[in-house]
């Protein structure tokens, strides 16, 4: 195997959003081919990890520093990040009313690519993306996420992120809210991106794992990672819950 | 262009101009004499000229409206203004024929490829008068009448007579006494009975001197059960010194009869758009409005429709756009005159950099218009908190039958929809750009679709370089 290739570390970052501090001195890395899960209670900062790897505008890094690809990231703007090849995959993608999905597909690829994309090479890799999903069709004439229920928001996610094929994947619950026949068709499309990414699964369930077997499970507690394992901390922690790790935490 | 016009307007894509080449140009400014000269130029019959002179008396004593923001209309140098200006001695039926300056203009603007790959026929107008006009032979061999207006008025008297300014008589407004004084060029249309129209037909009207004033005059008659699609695109230079559109157009749709007219008015920032648009639909006719305003400095554009007769239905689909620097005041009013009628209107309006939209409708039904239907859907969108948008609303219901739906909403671009799509490669400006076609979608699916690629284009521009 080849010496690992480092796509994300994470040093000792802390961050607010406003006035409230949520994450303090977490450290990450992330080399490609790597899943990472991470797991911990709502409100234990997350999603914020997620959202700010990404740029969000509205958090606000007080100390520490993200690189992603040896670059420090707060150089980047949000596009730049996406065109440099991280992607988010929302927990709560924003609805684009009168934007079709065929045409944003079309155009977001160019965007990232930084370059025209032929229609037919493009629909050939649309339909080879699309069947891997098991997605409609109808769904490229339907506006962006308007009136998409749960699940469809969530295989649209996955269906950009195997278009747009990052370095860096993010995916923030992407598995809360599905069937089991939708979970299994998410993690396809991450278990075929993973071996050229790096991957950064959030999620509350030990059951998506059952499908996408990570590397690594970090526990998220007060804006902390209090404990990292591999795939048999998540078996432990849906059969005993965090409170046990509180306690570790506090004789700590 | 000077560095603060240029601030002034922005990036507009048609602010170019060329040398004025013209072959006759009147002195600035309005008075009766002008008006006759503009009549005996043309060698109108005597009761052309009676009309102009009448509507040049209304005009003269007509107060100005005060309502709205017509105070800006008092800015408006009558005085300073070109009333007519000929280009060309002709109205030709070739584009090698045309001017090589003026046919230079139309190929920027594309006209002439758009007329050979999906246009019935087409005229083009530059300044005054129409220099070109062509309309396909199948259309013409089925009496199909599409002509230039001027043309229209020599070679068919007898119909423009009987229907001239009975849709708008020049006592309308202040701005149709005008149009009807100093009216030149614009399109007459008539299709006859039961003929179908297939591929739309386009005017394009063209400012290109400065000061320059045109008042073009269209009118098209669709007879019982036939159709029509009519497209209307206009543009002119920027100048640091004001233009004025003042046009009149009246519809005509007979029984069954279907007319419909898209506009995508896409001046420079420093034109006043005044323009009045009425139609009439008979027993089961349709008129339609499909009107796209983005630019000028001033629009006041409030397209009609009168429906006269049972079953008849009314379309006003219309978006405006205002950035900075920009009102666009505009709207629909329908009439319901007559039983079980239908009217739809839908206005999208933006505004972005301090720019104000405004919608004003009107929409009535008279007490015996039992059973009719309508449904009002404005919605404003704001991509900063600087702009404005404003509704104004009237609804005078003389008819408890009636059924109306009004719908209005007033939203911001969330940041939450601006960073989902800089999450997926876009700049902001790209993001903003989407986010607008996206508002205006339910519009431009109207639109052939070179137009819509066209408008999508044109908005995208707008977001460039705006934010931030």
């Amino acid at each position: 195997m080849n010496m690992a290739e480092e796509i994300l570390r994470v040093e000792n970052l802390h961050v607010k959003v406003e006035d409230t501090p949520i994450l303090h001195g977490l450290s990450l890395t992330v080399n490609r081919g790597e899943k990472h899960v991470i797991m911990g209670r709502n409100g234990a900062g997350k999603s914020t990890l997620a959202s700010v790897i990404m740029g969000h505008p509205a958090y606000e890094i007080t100390e520490g520093e993200v690189f992603f690809m040896g670059r420090p990231l707060d150089e980047l703007d949000v596009f730049e990040r996406a065109r440099a090849g991280i992607f988010l995959s929302f927990q709560y993608p924003a609805v684009i009313p009168g934007v079709q999905v065929g045409t944003f597909l079309k155009k977001s690829v160019q965007s990232v690519r930084q370059e025209a994309v032929k229609a037919r090479a493009f629909r050939q890799e649309l339909n080879a993306a699309m069947d891997t999903l098991d997605m409609q069709k109808s769904v490229l004439s339907r506006y962006v996420n308007d009136g998409f229920s749960g699940g469809e928001k969530k295989r649209l996610e996955i269906l950009q992120m195997l278009l747009l094929k990052p370095n860096l994947a993010l995916l923030d619950e992407t598995d809360s809210g599905l069937d089991i026949d939708a979970l299994r068709i998410v993690a396809k499309g991450i278990n075929q991106i993973a071996p050229d990414a790096g991957c950064l699964i959030i999620t509350h369930y030990q059951r998506l794992l059952d499908h996408v077997k990570p590397d690594f499970v970090h526990v998220m507690i007060d804006g902390q990672l209090v404990m990292s394992g591999g795939p048999e901390l998540a078996l432990k922690l849906e059969e005993q819950g965090y409170d046990w790790l509180d306690a570790t935490e506090v004789e700590a | 262009m000077s560095d603060e016009a240029r601030e002034a307007v922005g990036d507009y894509r048609f602010g170019f101009h060329d040398p004025e080449n013209a072959t006759i140009r009147f002195d600035k400014g309005l008075s009766e004499q002008v008006v006759r000269d503009i009549s005996e130029l043309k060698n109108e019959p005597e009761w052309m000229t009676e009309i102009r002179v009448k509507a040049y008396h209304h005009f003269v004593e007509r107060e100005m409206p005060d309502w709205g923001n017509c105070g800006e209309l008092n800015n408006i140098d009558f005085d300073n203004v070109t009333y007519f200006l000929r280009s060309s001695d002709a109205t030709e039926r070739d584009w090698d024929d045309v001017p090589e300056d003026i046919k230079r203009t139309f190929d920027r603007l594309g006209i002439p490829e758009a007329e050979q790959k999906y246009l019935g026929g087409v005229t083009a107008q530059y300044e005054s008068e129409a220099v070109y006009h062509s309309i396909r032979e199948d259309l013409e061999a089925q009496g199909v009448l599409f002509l230039d207006m001027d043309s229209g008025l020599r070679e068919h008297p007898e119909i423009i007579k009987k229907h001239f300014g009975t849709v708008i008589p020049y006592s309308d407004n202040k701005f149709s006494a005008l149009n009807t004084a100093v009216w030149s060029g614009g399109s007459f249309i008539y299709v006859p009975k039961g003929v179908h129209v297939e591929m739309p037909v386009q005017a394009y009207f063209r400012i290109n001197a400065q000061n320059m004033g045109q008042f073009e005059r269209t009118l098209i008659i669709a007879d019982e059960g036939s159709s029509i699609h009519y497209v209307e695109g206009c543009t002119a230079p920027t100048y640091s010194t004001d233009s004025l559109h003042s046009a009149v157009v009246e519809l005509i749709a007979m029984k069954g009869a279907k007319i419909r007219y898209s506009t995508i008015q896409n001046w420079s920032a420093n034109v006043y758009n005044l323009v009045t648009k009425r139609g009439v639909a008979y027993e089961d006719a349709t008129v339609e409005w499909v009107d796209g305003n983005i630019g000028s400095k001033l629009t006041m554009k409030y397209p009609a429709v009168l429906l006269k007769g049972e079953g008849a239905h009314a379309e006003v689909i219309s978006v405006a756009y205002a950035g900075a620097g920009q009102h666009q005041d505009a709207g629909a009013k329908v009439h319901h005159l007559a039983p079980r009628t239908t009217s739809n209107i839908l206005s999208k309006s933006i505004s972005k950099n301090g720019g104000r939209s405004s919608y004003r409708g009107m929409l009535q039904v008279s007490p015996k218009a039992d059973g009719c239907r309508s449904k009002v859907v404005c919605d404003a969108l704001m991509l900063d908190s600087e702009s404005r948008s404003d509704t104004y609303p009237t609804m005078e219901v003389g008819n408890s039958t009636a059924d109306l739906e009004h719908e209005a909403s007033v939203s911001k671009v969330s940041g939450d929809q601006l960073f989902y799509l800089m999450s997926r490669g876009f700049s902001e400006d790209e993001a903003m750009g989407l986010i607008v076609n996206g508002f205006f979608e339910p519009f431009t699916r109207e639109l052939p679709m070179e137009y819509a690629v066209e408008l999508n284009k044109l908005l995208e521009l707008e977001m460039e370089g705006s934010i931030g």
